[in-house]
């Protein structure tokens, strides 16, 4: 086994330890461990990534070297090396793109907890992403969610904290549901690793044994993980969530804590229970529908709202519905779409939460729109970057979510049943987006006589302005070198099987 | 489905427990009572694992006076994923329970509703 090989473990074990670290540390010196470890783990998931393209086979890693039932095992492949990877980057520039603004969100007296709390988030998101263990991944969501609410209510007004508690009580929900389904999982197959009880899972199928017990437990871990992610109709809990937290906190909610849900969904359907047997099952037309659902009463919900900050949460919503429409397709093409729309929501929603955050800046810390008019010729960098944000969500080419809308109507069409209804609501959602941020950036660039705001310029906001136009170039690659992201989405997702 | 359901009564006692639990956690509006149906909803699972790792006529998985075949003792996982699964439920009932605290000492109420609505004539 080559050294490389250590890197998943190496790079669980470097983020929590930091964060423990973090706790004795001023404020200061925890920002620059923090930075320094999500450098570490982005550079060796990178080199996982080359070196895994190399060899063009995942591998098994065995926790304190015991054999396959017994032990715990990590497994990276393509696709979880590079979702590390960008979930690495985006972390990284969320954080840089907030730092300026957390002196007035968060007590200086707080700031080791923060990074405590974003240590421990990635090492969790992670552990999500690597690990070959149900019940470890279980003990993950739950550090992901403990983590998650501390990010929330670090700013400690009424609003956050309200919101904390309705995000705990949610995500408690979830994970019940996922906890008492993977119990019953573990009772049907014996087994608690993923590769273990799909082989089990499948003599199961084959004998036609214990077939209802085995639906309601992937039912229940789906529905768990479902309102995990904030799929429609348990979304109540997410706008004020993001609306009110800090700015890096609301980036990194919605690109990354949702999406590590999703994707330990996306290994469960194809390491636990198997792609074909899956989508054998009535669990993905359930998916499919609430997905579309999601699509449109998200964006109707966003067209009503009259606050920046909300209604990009609630767009989160709508962009939730795509990805779990993507799933209910039930096809190979449906579920690569959905990985690349992980992609590029988390790349797009980050950057529009730190570019409304400049853009309320220069409107007297005002979120309403009214307020925010003209507010792109006053700080035209973050103008610029939420109109390219808002392009990319509305889906106009260059931009990455050109590509996922894209490869979602492509799926749509090899789907026979659910293709009319699926790029109905794909039009509509997309002229709803449009609607709403489209109003947005005519709002920011309307001309004003009389703004008592000042203007910033590039001089006063360097580190925010360079993040702004990372963000800008990530958005970029997604959607101009599309094909060799697309490639490898395919590979990683071959490797689940 | 009727015999199943009576060889199997400790399972479905579990399920009704988690469904009690479940419904609290989501429609109680006071706080406290919704921790409580967070914590019956979690010791439900524990129960359903313990009652399956539990094998008639043999003891706790703790070596005694020299026995070392299988056949003697219980199969110890579904015991420590009981533990690791209180160790997580303490935590997080302690989280919420910090998070009523503060709740209440800037609202003086553990009604959700109530809060929501001071909430909104504080209009921030």
């Amino acid at each position: 086994m080559d050294f490389v090989c250590n890197f998943p473990f190496f790079s669980i074990l470097l983020s929590l330890f930091s964060g423990t670290i973090c706790s004795i540390l001023p404020g200061k010196a925890a920002k620059v461990v923090n930075r320094l470890v999500l450098i570490a783990v982005g550079t060796m998931s990178g080199i996982l990534l080359l070196y895994l393209l190399g060899t063009g086979e995942s591998f098994v890693y065995w926790m304190g070297h015991f054999p396959a039932p017994w032990g715990n095992e990590i497994r990276a492949g393509v696709l979880e090396a590079g979702m590390a990877l960008f979930f690495c980057i985006i972390m990284y520039l969320s954080m840089a793109g907030g730092a300026h603004k957390l002196f007035d969100e968060v007590e200086e007296s707080k700031h080791n907890l923060y990074y405590i709390l974003i240590n421990l988030l990635l090492s969790s998101l992670l552990a999500l992403v690597y690990t070959n263990d149900m019940f470890t991944a279980y003990v993950f969501v739950e550090i992901n969610t403990i983590s998650a609410c501390g990010l929330i209510m670090i700013r400690q007004v009424g609003r956050t904290i309200e919101a904390a508690v309705r995000y705990m009580i949610m995500s408690l929900l979830g994970s019940g549901l996922l906890l008492f389904g993977l119990c019953i999982m573990y009772d049907l197959t014996g087994h608690l690793l993923m590769s273990n009880i799909k082989e089990s899972v499948a003599l199961l199928m084959q004998n036609g044994d214990y077939q209802i017990p085995l639906i309601v437990s992937v039912a229940l871990m789906c529905i768990g993980l479902c309102i995990k992610s904030a799929l429609f109709p348990f979304h109540a809990w997410l706008p004020d969530a993001y609306g009110y937290s800090t700015v890096s906190s609301a980036a990194i909610l919605s690109s990354l804590v949702s999406k590590g849900y999703i994707f330990l969904l996306i290994k469960m359907i194809y390491r636990v229970i198997g792609f074909d047997i899956f989508n054998n099952t009535r669990i993905i037309d359930v998916l499919f529908v609430f997905g579309l659902m999601g699509m449109i009463f998200g964006s109707l919900s966003a067209i009503k709202e009259n606050d920046i900050r909300r209604m990009i949460a609630f767009s989160s919503v709508a962009q939730i519905g795509y990805i779990y429409m993507g799933f209910g397709m039930g096809t190979q093409a449906g579920m690569v779409a959905s990985v690349f729309h992980i992609l590029s929501h988390a790349a797009t929603k980050s950057l529009l939460f730190i570019a409304a955050i400049g853009l309320t800046e220069v409107s007297g810390g005002s979120r309403k729109f009214i307020d925010l008019t003209g507010s792109g010729y006053r700080n035209k960098w973050s103008g610029v970057a939420f109109t390219a944000g808002s392009l990319s969500m509305v889906g106009v080419p260059l931009f990455s979510g050109f590509i996922s809308k894209l490869l979602f109507a492509q799926a749509a069409v090899q789907v026979e049943g659910k293709m009319l209804a699926a790029l109905i609501v794909l039009g509509i959602s997309t002229v709803l987006n449009a609607v709403y941020f489209m109003k947005t950036v005519i709002r920011i660039y309307a001309t004003t006589e009389d703004a008592p705001y000042p203007c910033m310029t590039f001089k006063d906001m360097k580190p925010y302005a360079v993040v702004l136009v990372f963000f800008i170039i990530v958005n970029v690659i997604l959607g101009v070198s599309s094909q060799p992201i697309v490639n490898m989405i395919e590979q990683g997702l071959a490797m689940f099987a | 489905m009727g015999p199943n359901l009576l060889l199997n009564y400790g399972e479905a006692v579990a399920a009704i427990l988690f469904c009690i639990g479940f419904t609290n956690l989501l429609l109680q509006t006071n706080l406290i009572k919704k921790i409580i149906g967070l914590n019956i909803m979690d010791s439900a699972i524990y129960f359903f694992l313990a009652q399956k790792g539990y094998i008639a006529g043999r003891t706790a998985p703790i070596v005694t006076d020299g026995v070392t075949s299988v056949e003697a003792y219980i199969n110890p996982i579904p015991s420590g994923l009981v533990l690791t699964g209180i160790v997580v439920s303490v935590s997080v009932t302690a989280l919420m329970l910090s998070l009523t605290i503060r709740l209440y000492i800037r609202y003086h109420s553990l009604d959700l509703d109530e809060i929501a609505a001071q909430l909104k004539r504080e209009g921030r």
